[in-house]
């Protein structure tokens, strides 16, 4: 029965993914990738990662499906025709596949309780976190308590990925300095930085006027 | 988006029961699947539809990106925090035991301050990728 759950998933999967690939209009391809995260999500639940469904639920078809809409209300809808044959892309892809599938086949049966993985620490989380945590969710006492390391480092990897996004994607809260013509300028926040290239012997009068800064 | 007003009254209906439902994520993570990176993204989500149904002004208005700044970082600081704490306490850097008298309510009470930790920083970096993708203007072809 549990077999059956995971042919039909799998399947769906394989047909989002296939449908992905085929759609031009990327709006459609967004609201399919959702649905691609919602199945991975049913997946999971179906291997009793019930955690790890929840967060893909909430991710992958929540808040990376508005962001991908966020990206597509400034890039447009419709997809480009590829100007090339992707015969080469595909030929990468299907031999990495391959590949994968191959590396599986060295891994041991999923589930089974004699895997190696499940005679290092799990046993002494499973029998000793009632005692030492006193929380009945594991999953939880691991995460945050026997791994506390390791999330305290995935904390800090959002916070870098967000100092990333923002050092690449938005504009500071304040007034910023850029430098023009080899000079630092401030300019405030909602104008636009003065044109970089061309007229230095105008000193870009014709853009918003930067104010010169004291320091500079 | 003045003329929708289904989606506005139907968010509105529906977002007071999504941060709710964030927080009991957040708070029922102990017993059930859940915990702050869930309960984080939960609440970013309820925060978000706002943003979209209400405009990107009105959810500044709300939430000033510099606050959603703050909270991406006040979060790994509050984790980190907890870990000081327990050093302080002559422990080791995030073994909560001697958070309190008793060893599982020292777990408990450093299991909490770590979760409300990571729920801060991701709420916080969720809202933050938000108003980063949102607030570009359209590129000019």
């Amino acid at each position: 029965m549990v077999e059956l759950v995971d042919v039909a998933v799998l399947l769906l999967l394989c047909v989002t993914a296939l449908a992905i690939i085929r759609q031009r209009n990327l709006f459609a391809a967004v609201m399919m990738t959702g649905i691609y995260s919602l199945l991975s999500a049913g997946l999971f639940v179906v291997m009793d990662a019930v955690d790890v469904a929840f967060t893909e639920a909430a991710v992958g078809a929540g808040i990376s499906t508005v962001l991908m809409l966020g990206t597509l209300a400034l890039v447009g809808h419709q997809e480009h025709k590829p100007k090339h044959r992707p015969i080469l892309p595909l030929l990468v892809v299907v031999l990495t596949g391959g590949v994968l599938v191959y590396g599986t086949l060295d891994m041991p049966p999923f589930g089974d309780p004699d895997n190696p993985i499940h005679h290092h620490v799990a046993p002494h989380y499973l029998e000793e976190s009632e005692h030492e945590i006193g929380i009945p969710n594991v999953v939880t006492s691991v995460l945050a308590s026997y791994r506390g390391y390791d999330t305290m480092g995935e904390t800090t990897v959002v916070f870098a990925a967000v100092v990333g996004v923002l050092l690449l994607l938005a504009r500071g809260p304040g007034p910023r300095r850029v430098l023009v013509n080899g000079r630092w300028m401030t300019v405030a926040r909602e104008e636009e930085p003065p044109e970089l290239e061309g007229d230095a012997e105008s000193g870009g009068s014709d853009a918003p006027e930067p104010r010169e800064s004291d320091d500079g | 988006m003045d003329d929708r007003v289904i989606l506005r009254v139907g968010a509105k209906i529906l977002i007071p029961f999504i941060l709710l439902f964030a927080l009991y994520v957040q708070f029922h993570g102990d017993y059930g699947p859940g915990g702050g990176f869930q309960a984080g993204v939960i609440f970013a989500a309820g925060f978000i539809l706002y943003a979209l149904v209400y405009g990107l002004g009105t959810a500044k208005r709300a939430l000033p990106p510099q606050a959603v700044y703050v909270c991406a970082a006040l979060g790994v600081l509050i984790y980190a925090g907890v870990g000081f704490v327990t050093l302080g306490l002559g422990g080791e850097f995030l073994a909560y035991n001697v958070l309190a008298h008793d060893p599982e309510h020292g777990q408990e009470y450093g299991i909490l301050f770590v979760e409300l930790g990571v729920l801060i920083t991701v709420f916080g970096s969720m809202v933050a990728f938000f108003y980063a993708f949102a607030g570009r203007r359209k590129i000019q072809t």
